[in-house]
């Protein structure tokens, strides 16, 4: 095999785990990190995202425009549970975690009642193209596209708007955030509803490339999850070099020994990383950082 | 008043235990069915079918006089996709339903889940389900078809039409463990080779990296044991990659309809063995989907589950009719005689005495790219032989087992 198709397909197949692991995680990882709300109903934001967006494509809607519809109802109905439910639990972890879980099974079997066991998708766009003698999914690369994009997008939001500044603010200082004069609750309101849009987002994004279930936001569980265990609090120090870490685990093991040993990788790392530094990579680099 | 729904519920309890202790009663009433099957959850969409597929059956046996004049009942629980439900709803209907039969289960898992408790209260079940094949149980009775007639049928024409190189992609539990150990031994015994083979744990939907695995092989087809609707996502993703390999699959069509849920081409090129789908163009089968969606016009699909029930309700009609009574044994007795027929949707079946297993008319169904049905081959009357080769004799005894074909039962 020459030199080029090789290492495209290791950087195709790195970039299809890390995208996967980013852009899944995204939305938890916000949620977690900026309000420390474990958010099991995370799975079905993303299963809002995508049938909004695959409803809307199938409507006539260009996809990019359907996937910011996903995205933007997904953010509202963030937004509306967290002034229902979530607001009267945050000094309450454990309950927020049950209270979670309980939105995603009535979620979950909400859409089962009412939409049926199935949907059908909108197909892939773009089509394939071939490097050496193999063919890629040109979308699978537009998605690595977008998991770059979302890390820089949040960056920008996070540490240059004025948005950003009063949220980091208020998450690591609420009483003098509010002393001076910050609408703390309002930041907790937005920044739920950002984390659920971006988990719509996931959602959309993913839609055109997966069939279209009520559970289909358990298959992202997984990942999402030991994603943010493994990174800790914070999505640019800790979710975005897990991503990487993870995807290459993930990505050589599947490439070596098939599906299951990926999978259990990814499990035997977050189980090291649990074990060796508890808050994760963003606690151990900062630690390493003074 | 704390004390009063306790004691109404003894009381229920008591006159439960009480009718259900005089036999001689219930020999008037009606036959109860007991039907667990998954009206939520993840097989949803494939098992729905089934119980409308029941309700059709009993409604027309009903309402031409019910079984030797007793009117059936049915006894309906929804198992959630869920096996310890499964466990549980079976405990239900056999000791507190007290039900004649019962018809469950959709996975395999869920099937081996329950089979010991029909065993454990001598209960008799009907599994309308295609599956891995070799349970050898006398308690169970088996409409769906087996390996040996999805896999003997489809693997040799695939290897004939598209050549020898064959990759198998499978879904890691019993059903896609056991199916991809047939498919080996078929493609060996017929002279191809195994190019590949890769089993995906349940509720993946990633498959880019097993994508290029099939790509990088010389494989001719790829045969897709893929179970669930995570795992639903290969198709999607390979088209996406233009893999452009022909498919064989027993599960696909057959039973989620992939081809009616998905964007055409995703499923172009796959082929199916199955012993009814809709889209079968024969009077028989016209007359069953009509009759069908006359009670049900929503029913989004008519797969072969929901001929297999159907075709369980009006067997085991037969079996009591003919025995004259709901006892297990005296029903086993009728099915040892070896022609307990049904000339249904799907052609004439019959069970089998040693297996209890079903024989089926196989249809090759091969999905276009426009995603419509066309049936290129049909094998008539193929039988559930393997069981029987390999030593399952349910007439002699009952080992109350599942075999495969690397661990047959004990030579006797």
């Amino acid at each position: 095999m020459e030199f080029f198709p090789a290492s495209f397909s290791i950087f195709y197949q790195f970039g299809n785990a890390f995208a996967f692991l980013v852009i899944s995680c995204a939305g938890l990882a916000v949620i977690f990190g900026m309000m420390g709300i474990i958010n099991l109903a995370h799975g079905e934001f993303i299963m809002c995202g995508a049938y909004v967006t695959a409803s809307t494509a199938r409507a006539g809607l260009p996809l990019p425009l359907a996937i910011a519809c996903g995205a933007l109802t997904a953010a509202l109905v963030g937004m509306v549970l967290e002034r229902t439910v979530i607001r009267h639990l945050y000094h309450r972890p454990l309950d927020s975690i049950i209270a979670t879980w309980g939105i995603s099974l009535i979620a979950t079997q909400a859409v089962l009642i009412l939409l049926g066991p199935s949907m059908s998708g909108t197909g892939t766009p773009l089509g394939s193209t071939l490097v050496g003698e193999r063919s890629y999914s040109i979308y699978r690369l537009v998605l690595f596209a977008s998991a770059v994009g979302l890390l820089g997008g949040l960056y920008l939001l996070f540490y240059r708007t004025r948005f950003g500044v009063i949220a980091r603010a208020t998450i690591q200082r609420p009483e003098m955030a509010r002393a001076l004069g910050v609408d703390t609750r309002r930041v907790y309101g937005l920044t739920f509803g950002l984390g659920a849009g971006l988990a719509g987002l996931a959602g959309g994004l993913y839609a055109p490339t997966m069939t279209m279930v009520p559970t289909m936001g358990a298959t992202f569980i997984v990942e999402s999850f030991v994603t943010v265990v493994v990174g800790g609090a914070d999505i640019f120090l800790g979710a975005a070099p897990a991503a990487a870490i993870l995807a290459v685990i993930k990505a050589a093991l599947t490439a070596w020994y098939g599906q299951l040993f990926g999978q259990i990788g990814l499990l035997v790392a977050v189980i090291v990383v649990i074990r060796v530094m508890p808050g994760g990579l963003s606690a151990f680099i900062k630690r390493w950082q003074r | 008043m704390k004390k009063n729904p306790n004691r109404h519920l003894m009381a229920a309890m008591l006159a439960g235990t009480c009718i259900a202790g005089l036999p001689a009663m219930a020999q008037d009433g009606p036959i109860k069915i007991g039907v667990l099957e998954d009206q939520s959850g993840d097989f949803a969409a494939a098992t729905n079918v089934k119980v409308h597929a029941i309700e059709l059956a009993t409604k027309e046996i009903n309402d031409a006089g019910g079984i030797d004049g007793r009117p059936i009942e049915l006894v309906i629980y929804d198992t959630q996709s869920d096996n310890r439900r499964y466990q549980e709803f079976m405990r239900r209907v056999l000791q507190q339903d007290q039900v004649d039969v019962v018809f469950a289960g959709f996975s395999s898992a869920s099937r081996e889940a329950y089979r010991p408790i029909v065993n454990q209260f001598d209960g008799l079940a009907f599994y309308n389900n295609q599956y891995e094949g070799g349970v050898c149980d006398a308690n169970m009775i088996v409409t769906g078809a087996v390996p040996e007639q999805q896999f003997s049928t489809l693997i040799p024409w695939m290897m004939e039409e598209y050549g020898p190189n064959v990759y198998t992609l499978a879904a890691d539990y019993n059903f896609g463990q056991i199916s991809a150990e047939w498919v080996r031994q078929i493609v060996d015994e017929q002279g191809g080779t195994m190019v590949g083979e890769e089993f995906i744990p349940l509720g993946v939907s990633q498959f880019s990296q097993t994508i290029q695995n099939i790509q990088e092989s010389d494989a001719d087809f790829v045969v897709t044991l893929l179970v669930g609707a995570a795992q639903a996502s290969y198709y999607e993703q390979a088209n996406a990659s233009n893999v452009d390999l022909p498919m064989a699959s027993s599960v696909n069509v057959g039973q989620g309809y992939e081809h009616k849920r998905f964007t055409p081409p995703s499923l172009s090129q796959m082929h199916v063995t199955t012993n009814y789908i809709e889209e079968i163009d024969t009077p028989a089968s016209n007359d069953f989907v009509e009759r069908f969606r006359a009670m049900f016009p929503d029913e989004p699909y008519i797969n072969q589950e929901a001929a297999n029930s159907y075709i369980g309700i009006n067997l085991y009609k037969q079996m009591v009719e003919r025995a004259g009574s709901t006892d297990h044994d005296e029903i086993r007795a009728v099915l040892g005689e070896g022609d307990v027929c049904f000339d249904g949707p799907s052609g004439n079946v019959c069970l089998d005495p040693q297996s209890q297993h079903m024989s089926h008319t196989i249809y090759l169904a091969k999905v276009e790219e426009d995603h419509s049905i066309t049936f290129p081959e049909v094998w008539e009357n193929i039988e559930p032989y393997w069981l029987g080769d390999a030593g399952c004799d349910l007439t002699q005894n009952d080992p109350s087992a599942q075999y495969t074909p690397s661990n047959p039962p004990p030579a006797q």
